[in-house]
């Protein structure tokens, strides 16, 4: 079970709005990219988010490049889950191959600064408004490869012998 | 029940018939990454625990992001990255060579394929009648190493366009109008098929650009099915195709799109979302401070071609810098030996060696805080050329054409 605050944010936050393509000189340094993770929509948001925390937005979270550098830094940053409406493909694929839990469901009863807690089955309690909602489960090789931690240590253990 | 081209290309990748909605973990035909994506992916790889890529004449990597390189960092990221390829023996084009997308559709894809590129525009390869999808660099070490990925099969939608397409009306306006009608969303993990009278009669170029911004509604891939404009373009290249065409059977299960473009005038993109899409008129007289030809999605020979017809013996507004950028060494050679270079200059435009240029916003040709860039590539994101303060309008070539030559949106039916 995840517990912490919720970061809401709106539709199509692309990977631009994560983490901007100016700082990309910085990629070799990730934990100093990381500073940077989420500035375009909240400047301070690095020195407010605590580990544990939740990114909670709307529709199509993620859209635009494919460089993992977004995941990355939201796991840098202690973000346990991102929970959306929906996430665009390529930034989904990022994440669960790091091993960053994602959860599709309706954020509409979800506040910033609200309290949640997350249960990655499937369901989220979102304690500050005494509700639960429920969350589309992962499909079962999202939920494998994330309990290894994610697609490294699980063609480690499993190479490709997995269907 | 009949399949459609990508459960069919699915099917021949896995070996074993695959419907959609499947997860597969199957061997890919080729691989691509660039001098951004490239480095995560080898340490990807290196953590797996494997030394050597899985087969190196399938595995090819271009250096265009930041190119040639912009930093020291650049400098040194590149130099690991040669020495890789070095050691590797794996397929490299170092800087000035072009595009990524552009060198793999002259060079590598074929139809039929099973594709994956470190980038997400990788789903421009589809008009070559491939499936082709963009992926992380954790995915591409998986790739690096094994030859193979987990899919899942994505279902299919089918847009089917009619009508008779306008002067200065292209590719980019079609796609752009799609996307606007499903949303940027809203074709999120499908397969994008194009088709209908329309996409018959347009060229490779105008294919590749659909295909290329079909990313921009979500969807995993672009497709136009091969026919005899894709093997005219591969015997062009020297690149003779007689292998098997894969194509969707008729009874195959799509999701129809219906689009008649008769009288549809050039699309444009405001900020800061590409389904914010207007017809050119809603933007007119709008103050640019930079246009951009070129991009993965506009930088093709064809692009530069209608965009010179328009500067032809004019003057680029001096309010305005133009920067032209031709998609590939073979592009930018066809142009010069055309007079298209020539036509650019004299204009008074930068012309630039083949590589992302101002697309990728963090090399060169950025945009100040309150500056307007019109640009004919693929995404007019907050902050994708430069400061988050900036504004982006995507346009077809001609529409670029001439707002360079007036230093405000302009509407090229009206010039002349």
């Amino acid at each position: 079970m995840l517990r912490g605050r919720a970061w809401k944010f709106g539709d199509n936050v692309s990977t631009d709005h994560i983490i901007p393509g100016r700082y990309y000189h910085l990629r070799s340094n990730i934990q100093e990219l990381a500073k940077h993770a989420m500035e375009e929509v909240d400047p301070n948001f690095t020195k407010k988010v605590k580990p544990g925390d939740f990114i909670v937005a709307g529709r199509n979270f993620g859209c635009g490049s494919s460089r993992e550098h977004a995941a990355i830094v939201l796991k840098l940053n202690g973000i346990s889950a991102v929970i959306a409406k929906s996430f665009a493909r390529i930034f989904y694929r990022n994440a669960i191959n790091i091993g960053l839990p994602l959860l599709i469901a309706d954020t509409d009863d979800i506040y910033d600064g609200d309290e949640i807690e997350v249960d990655l089955g499937g369901e989220i309690k979102n304690l500050s408004k005494g509700i639960k909602i429920k969350a589309k489960p992962l499909p079962d090789i999202m939920v494998k490869i994330l309990q290894e931690g994610g697609l490294i240590n699980y063609v480690k253990k499993y190479g490709d012998l997995v269907f | 029940m009949g399949k459609t081209i990508v459960e069919k290309i699915f099917s021949r990748a896995a070996g074993k018939e695959v419907i959609s909605g499947e997860f597969v973990f199957t061997k890919v035909d080729l691989a691509m990454m660039h001098d951004i994506t490239a480095p995560l992916a080898i340490k990807a790889m290196q953590e797996i625990g494997c030394k050597k890529v899985w087969d190196a004449s399938k595995v090819v990597m271009v250096f265009d992001h930041q190119s040639p390189a912009d930093s020291v960092q650049a400098a040194e990221n590149q130099k690991m990255l040669r020495n890789f390829a070095l050691e590797q023996g794996i397929i490299k084009y170092d800087v000035g060579e072009g595009i990524a997308h552009q060198i793999m559709v002259e060079n590598h894809v074929l139809p039929g394929m099973l594709v994956v590129g470190a980038d997400s525009h990788t789903c421009m390869y589809g008009a070559l009648g491939a499936f082709a999808t963009g992926v992380g660099s954790t995915d591409m070490g998986c790739v690096l190493a094994l030859g193979k990925l987990w899919f899942k099969v994505p279902e299919s939608f089918k847009f089917e366009v009619e009508g008779k397409l306008g002067k200065y009306v292209y590719g980019k306006d079609i796609i752009l109008r799609i996307i606007k009608m499903v949303g940027a969303n809203g074709a999120n993990y499908k397969a994008c098929i194009f088709s209908g009278s329309v996409v018959e009669e347009l060229g490779m170029s105008d294919r590749f650009t659909m295909c290329n911004m079909a990313v921009e509604m979500g969807a995993k891939t672009g497709i136009v099915e091969p026919d005899k404009v894709t093997l005219k373009y591969l015997k062009e290249l020297g690149r003779d195709y007689e292998g098997e065409i894969l194509k969707s059977d008729e009874d195959a299960k799509f999701k129809v799109f219906e689009l008649d473009v008769t009288g549809m005038e050039p699309q444009v993109a405001k900020p800061h979302s590409v389904e914010n899409v207007v017809g050119v008129s809603e933007v007119e007289g709008i103050k640019v401070d930079q246009v951009f030809i070129g991009s993965c999605t506009n930088g093709r020979y064809e692009d530069l071609k209608i965009a010179a017809e328009i500067l032809k013996g004019e003057k680029v507004s001096k309010k305005v810098r133009l920067i032209v950028i031709p998609a590939s060494r073979k592009e930018y050679l066809k142009a010069l030996k055309d007079g298209l270079i020539e036509i650019f200059l004299e204009a008074g435009a930068i012309v630039e060696h083949p590589c992302c240029g101002p697309c990728m916003g963090a090399s060169f040709g950025l945009i100040a805080s309150g500056e307007v860039s019109v640009s004919t590539s693929n995404r007019n994101f907050v902050g994708r050329q430069g400061s988050p303060k900036g504004m982006i309008y995507l346009v077809n070539p001609a529409v670029a054409a001439a707002t360079a030559l007036y230093g405000e949106i302009t509407d090229p039916r009206k010039i002349k």
